[in-house]
């Protein structure tokens, strides 16, 4: 019969015999499941910002921009090319069945004033439209209207970095600020955001109607001319059709022949956004395959020591058989050593995998995200490396002949 | 029936192109209670006989029947288990584990049979008591004497309750005063608790506290008689 207990007992006393052997080996383990948590928690948290900033960028997302495109890629110079206008958002609206809404964007940077205060800041022109297209709330007022657009209303709409630096603690809904000179007010606050994709932050940002932007603000080229037109799809399936009816549309709009390149260019941000974070769960995929890689060498190790040490202990696997003990008693001694080195160095692998990962993110600002699934999955594979790599020295020792081990120098 | 029958054993060895017959034909049987001492020359084939009785080697050819069972089918753990419950070994080099108490030595058999720890500590207790080595049950190996290391040997052999003990050249490390109080042991469990002993030894004056002395050449008995006291 087997005794698991004393079995355990017997093991430890064995590794506390060769304390530096044992813990060099457990150092393997540690090494590569610190390795497999770290690298999880550091491609995690890429992904879970990117999921993140989809979010806040909103859902089903194309752009329309305006310049010509080469066989390469996408010239983005500022109005260098000026080819939308606010009458291809609005054909885009009613022309385009795909599609929910559209908002048409001008956009500029500019010093804003209110009384003694500063603050230079981007000014988006847009529609109220804009606001549902990229998922935005208000935490105060209200949003400017349809009608605002059409008169050209001098009223504006504030991003919290802007009401922070211009209005501290005072409700800036009513008050009246300077844009560029030109005096607006202020009707309503939008909710915060925080980072977008590129790490700008989106709540630095003052929303006025684009009509206003146009006249008052930065003036065009031409009368009606936008940057960019951001049109959300009633649905992602309906991405894909929308993209095509919006380059047909403008084809017709801009007389396009079939040979001439476009004058714009549509792009899909979503489907954007969620190759780039497929790309990142790849990346977190290789970051652990590369780390697995370490917690394999740190099951030979083990196996190396525990093969090492079974040959040290002939004598004794030989004692012990000649008083009684049967295969299975001699396997576990040995397994039971192996999976000990392996839970042991598993469980300071954690700690040292976890506390990298918060170091890390506090030292470099990575996101980083340790997931209670890793840290399972780490430490039930450091199990199953002991248990694998102990097993055929395990084995090895239970198939000893009792006489060649007792006679065994 | 005999508590050990062997029925013509035969073990050859193969060195090589050369066969060594280290047992050749052996029978003989043992009765429970008797104390045996077997000698010979090294290489007479005695070790070998030792061994197979003691379950640790088996026969190229032959029978051997323990308690009336035939150990020639008997599978490696079922050998463990007979080791474990009938047969308790005493060597020459005591093979004792190192780094390890006296105490928990002879708790090692138990170990392997499922007794529970306070009663192992308890039986290991009585065992070593019983032996003369009360009080040093904390004890490494290295730090006993080589006739305490003995004891401690004996003990661990006594301490499953096993009928046989089996002593291979017990007293070959140690000298003539302490071989002689080794023996007295023997002897004492022989008479009082009737086990059956069988010793190994080349030594004529160690063979004489047996009651009964087989001698070994060449892998056969030469002679097979009982002590007359």
């Amino acid at each position: 019969m087997i005794n698991i207990p004393s079995t355990f007992k017997i093991s430890f006393r064995a590794l506390r015999v060769n304390k530096m052997r044992s813990a060099l080996t457990m150092l393997g383990i540690i090494i590569g499941v610190g390795a497999v948590i770290a690298m999880v928690a550091i491609g995690t948290g890429a992904s879970r910002k990117i999921s993140e900033q989809m979010a806040s960028m909103g859902s089903n997302l194309l752009i329309v921009l305006p310049g010509a495109t080469t066989a390469g890629g996408v010239r983005m110079g500022a109005g260098t090319q000026s080819t939308l206008t606010l009458g291809d958002a609005e054909a885009i609206q009613k022309e385009c069945p795909a599609v929910s809404d559209v908002a048409p964007t001008l956009n500029g940077t500019a010093q804003i004033i209110t009384g003694h205060l500063n603050w230079s800041t981007g000014v988006i022109g847009t529609t109220p439209s804009y606001l549902v297209v990229r998922n935005w709330d208000l935490t105060d007022g209200r949003s400017f209207t349809v009608q605002d657009v059409k008169s050209a209303a001098k009223v504006c709409l504030l991003g919290q970095i802007v009401v922070d630096n211009l209005f501290g603690e005072q409700n800036p809904v009513g008050q009246t600020i300077r844009i560029m000179n030109v005096p607006f007010t202020v009707v309503g606050v939008l909710s915060p955001k925080g980072q977008d994709a590129r790490g700008h932050d989106q709540d630095d940002v003052v929303i006025v109607p684009v009509t206003t932007a146009q006249k008052k603000l930065f003036g065009t080229q031409f009368p009606g001319m936008v940057r960019i037109i951001t049109v959300k799809a009633k649905s992602a399936a309906d991405l894909a059709d929308a993209e095509k009816q919006i380059t047909e549309l403008l084809k017709q709009r801009h007389r396009i022949g079939q040979k001439q390149d476009n004058d714009f260019t549509v792009r899909n941000l979503t489907e954007m956004m969620a190759a780039r974070e497929e790309s990142s769960k790849v990346m977190t995929l290789l970051l652990a395959a590369i780390a697995s890689v370490s917690l394999l060498v740190g099951g030979i190790g083990i196996m190396n020591i525990m093969l090492v040490s079974v040959t040290e202990r002939t004598r004794e696997i030989g004692i012990r058989m000649a008083i009684g003990a049967k295969t299975w008693d001699i396997r576990l001694q040995f397994l039971i050593e192996a999976l000990t080195l392996s839970l042991i160095g598993g469980i300071i692998g954690i700690i040292a995998g976890v506390s990298t990962s918060v170091v890390l993110s506090n030292l470099s600002g990575w996101p980083t995200v340790v997931s209670p699934v890793s840290i399972f999955l780490a430490f039930g594979f450091s199990g199953f490396i002991g248990i694998f790599f102990g097993f055929y020295p395990a084995y090895k020792a239970s198939l000893l002949n009792p006489i060649d081990a007792l006679r065994y120098e | 029936m005999s508590l050990i029958e062997a029925r013509k054993l035969t073990k050859v060895y193969s060195l090589g192109d050369v066969d060594v017959r280290a047992l050749d034909g052996i029978s003989a049987t043992i009765e429970k209670g008797e104390f045996v001492a077997i000698m010979g020359q090294s290489g007479s084939g005695k070790s070998t006989f030792m061994n197979v009785l003691g379950c640790l080697d088996t026969p190229t050819e032959g029978n051997y029947l323990l308690d009336g069972i035939d150990t020639g089918g008997l599978s490696r753990d079922a050998l463990a288990e007979i080791r474990n419950k009938k047969l308790g070994f005493v060597f020459q080099g005591f093979n004792l584990l190192s780094r390890t108490s006296a105490l928990e030595n002879v708790e090692l058999p138990m170990l392997y049979n499922g007794f529970p720890a306070h009663q192992r500590q308890e039986n290991a207790r009585k065992a070593l008591k019983s032996v003369g080595l009360e009080g040093r049950e904390g004890h490494h190996p290295n730090q006993l004497s080589g006739g305490q290391q003995q004891r401690v040997a004996i003990a661990r052999a006594l301490v499953n309750d096993a009928p046989i003990i089996l002593a291979d050249e017990p007293t070959g490390n140690l000298d003539t005063k302490t071989s002689f109080e080794i023996m007295e042991l023997f002897v004492k469990l022989n008479k009082e608790s009737s086990m059956t002993v069988i010793l190994v030894t080349h030594e004529q004056e160690i063979a004489a506290f047996s009651n009964r002395i087989i001698r070994f050449s060449d892998g056969h008995i030469i002679s097979d008689e009982q002590v007359k006291k």
